[in-house]
């Protein structure tokens, strides 16, 4: 568990030293597209206060100075799959908002969607020595947590207590000072495959730049989706990407549940070129200009022009009724749905108080999508946007950009303060003693 | 038909481009390109031109013409000195001392070096010299004034009130107006012989000169072969003893060689030949009996 505790730590270490230099560059990296943040941290200044104005506000510590998206190249189902290809898509994009931020950029925190994510609840517990928490007794909690076996080839980038019990009363988020005599708490890991983090690292650092921070991008595209109370009751944010589709789920405004479905809106452009007969790239474009999930009376009329250049008359002149592009992607989105609602039970999500879904991610914009998932998930739906940060312009505020926007978010307020507290001294006196013993044996 | 073989150029930036603008857009970087590049270029440039001697000297040379057709302009010309409020025979010397060949720019005059030049003649306490309109050197100066003679040893020179001093003199009867004074080391006293004969204002008629006496105390000498010692310190005061004791007892009218007042307590008097006989006469016989 210390080592748990050390990774963590050094994480948190790593992005505060970033923050420091005042300049971080956000980086989603997603099936479709890469989209590049330059953020500029510069101080609390114009933070609002007052009653009634929750720590989301954290946000106003920055403002995006350059934005840019690229075409995304080598990534499949959320994850890097040609590194060189990849590369050159960071290096555009990274290029791209450089020059508009007109700044050098170092640091880079980083989301993907892929890799596998899988969560875990656990739970540690300590008996207190003297009545009252401190720092030091929450850090020994933390670190008495019992890490489940997730395999060697996984690794975690995320983790932070989600619940502190005292005695018997629950539901403590900051126990610290409190009377009692056994402190536990319950924890929330997320680990994805260490192969996509290494190839992550690889690509940025063969950009020049330094890898300071990673998260999923379900989890990021939660934190700016969702808002405040929806967080603090309970809700499920789902964002449709190209290649995956994330699941996370927050109660208390601390992320429980984080997956992904491998599946997204580049499987429904593969539907719709294989279904229509039509390059992938006209299946996309007809995708985001006449797509939709409810087919009217009207979309049997709308017929959409597919022609193309391959010399045939009769292939060359076809044109498709709206309904029947619909008729196309409806399956695959209904496929996606019921995926997500599998996952969603296993999670157990229909014990939460609230039970809010909020939908994002680019793939959300596909009309009628919200009343179809009203009908699959059964909950009470919304389509969600990511919150407006300052400096961000219009063509960036879009659901597509959920993840880069929650990632900065993320990295202005992350709820990581903990892993501050210092390493408990118990274990870190027994080792240094056996260390010393260890000399005087080696050398007398 | 599409046409086949065009290929669009890949978007990506490539790897040397994305580090150029990397590195464009350090500041540090940015900072000394902008200021080193220019200094660097401007020090070169110099330094190459400074490496080869024969292009240097030609810009020394040319330097200096340019600075001399400047000088040379009519307008910074001197044409001619005029020496005011002076005598004509120290004017001649300042011309004489100052060698100054006109016409001349005033870039070349050193006007401090010729003033101080001017100031070491005897006969001028001081010198202002200015550069006037119209190419004229003005050279104002303050003449010495002669305050006193002095008789030295191989000289008869004419000395100002401070001892300075100012000519020489070929006859005393030149300047009968001035007192006289004699004796080595008298010229560094003048100030004090000056304020004697002051005092001695009332026997003026009978003064003939100051003695020095081993350059350190005075003899005021007298006609009829009279003088009267004055001691080191306080001359005026013995001397305004001496004309008080000649105001009551007319001492001076008396028959008198010296009135020795170096002893402070009292006057001691030396008395002429005929007085001492006389003297004696009375002593030896008090009565006036001719036994």
């Amino acid at each position: 568990m210390t080592e748990l505790f050390q990774t963590q730590r050094a994480m948190r270490n790593q992005r505060q030293a970033a923050m420091q230099r005042g300049i971080v560059a956000i980086l989603d990296i997603g099936t479709s597209k890469i989209a590049c943040l330059v953020l500029r941290f510069d101080g609390v200044a114009n933070a609002p206060l007052g009653e009634g104005i929750g720590s989301m506000a954290g946000q106003s510590r920055f403002r995006v100075a350059g934005v840019a998206t690229t075409r995304s190249r080598g990534v499949r189902f959320g994850e890097i799959d040609r590194m060189e290809e990849t590369e050159r898509a960071i290096r555009t994009a990274v290029q791209a908002a450089q020059k508009m931020a007109n700044v050098r950029v170092d640091h880079v925190i980083a989301c993907f969607s892929g890799a596998r994510p899988r969560s875990y609840g656990l739970t540690g517990s300590v008996d207190l020595h003297e009545g009252g928490v401190s720092e030091h007794d929450i850090a020994r909690v933390l670190a008495a947590c019992d890490v489940p076996d997730y395999g060697a080839d996984r690794q975690v980038i995320h983790a932070l207590p989600v619940n502190f019990a005292l005695d018997h009363r629950s539901g403590l988020s900051d126990p610290r000072g409190q009377i009692g005599n056994r402190l536990s708490v319950d924890m929330h890991m997320l680990t994805v495959d260490e192969s996509a983090i290494e190839n992550l690292l690889y690509c940025i650092k063969r950009c020049d730049l330094e890898l300071a921070g990673i998260a999923s991008s379900s989890y990021a595209s939660g934190v700016s989706s969702l808002v405040e109370d929806e967080q603090e009751l309970g809700a499920a944010c789902i964002e449709f990407g190209g290649g995956s589709t994330g699941i996370s789920i927050f109660i208390r405004k601390h992320l429980i549940y984080c997956d992904a479905v491998r599946m997204g809106g580049a499987h429904i452009t593969s539907d719709i070129s294989q279904g229509l007969q039509v390059p992938l790239a006209m299946a996309e474009r007809i995708k985001t200009f006449y797509g939709g999930i409810e087919a009217t009376g009207m979309d049997d009329r709308e017929m959409i022009d597919i022609s193309s250049d391959t010399g045939d008359w009769e292939h060359d002149r076809r044109e498709v009724s709206r309904a029947e592009l619909i008729g196309v992607m409806r399956p695959r989105v209904e496929e996606i749905l019921e995926e997500v609602r599998a996952r969603l039970d296993g999670a157990g999500f229909e014990h939460l108080p609230s039970q809010r879904v909020v939908l994002t991610g680019g793939g959300s914009q596909i009309p009628g999508l919200d009343g179809l998932a009203g009908r699959i998930l059964g909950r009470q739906v919304r389509l969600g946007k990511p919150l407006r940060i300052q400096g961000l312009p219009q063509a960036a505020t879009g659901p597509a950009f959920s993840s880069a926007v929650g990632l900065g978010l993320h990295a202005a307020h992350p709820q990581d303060e903990c892993w501050d507290f210092e390493i408990p001294t118990d274990r870190y006196a027994g080792r240094s003693l056996k260390r010393a013993v260890k000399w005087f044996r080696e050398n007398w | 038909m599409q046409p086949l073989g065009t290929s669009r150029r890949d978007p990506a930036p490539s790897r040397a481009a994305y580090r150029i603008q990397r590195l464009w857009l350090t500041p540090m970087f940015r900072t000394i390109l902008r200021a080193g590049t220019p200094a660097f270029l401007i020090l070169g440039a110099g330094f190459w031109f400074l490496s080869d001697a024969a292009r240097v000297e030609n810009l020394a040379m040319r330097v200096s013409e340019l600075r001399q057709s400047i000088e040379h302009r009519p307008e910074f010309m001197v044409n001619l000195m005029r020496i005011e409020n002076v005598s004509d025979e120290v004017a001649e010397d300042i011309r004489e001392v100052t060698a100054v060949d006109f016409p001349v720019s005033s870039f070349d005059l050193d006007l401090a070096e010729m003033r101080g030049r001017i100031e070491e003649l005897d006969a001028v306490a001081g010198a202002e010299l200015v550069v006037r309109r119209g190419g004229v050197l003005e050279v104002t100066v303050h003449e010495r004034m002669p305050a006193i003679v002095w008789r030295s040893r191989d000289a008869l020179e004419l000395l100002d009130e401070t001892g300075h001093r100012v000519a020489a003199l070929d006859h005393r009867t030149d300047r009968a107006d001035l007192a006289l004074i004699a004796g080595d080391g008298a010229d560094q006293a003048v100030p004090e012989a000056l304020a004697l004969l002051a005092t001695a204002g009332p026997i003026a008629d009978r003064v003939r000169g100051l003695l020095r006496i081993g350059e350190r105390r005075w003899d005021l000498m007298l006609d009829r072969d009279q003088r009267i010692m004055l001691p080191e310190n306080d001359a005026i005061a013995a001397l305004e003893r001496v004309l008080a004791l000649n105001e009551i007892n007319e001492l001076l009218a008396r028959d008198l060689v010296a009135i020795d007042m170096r002893d402070g307590r009292r006057p001691t008097l030396r008395l002429g030949e005929a007085a001492v006989e006389f003297f004696k006469q009375i002593t030896t016989n008090p009565t006036g009996d001719d036994a």
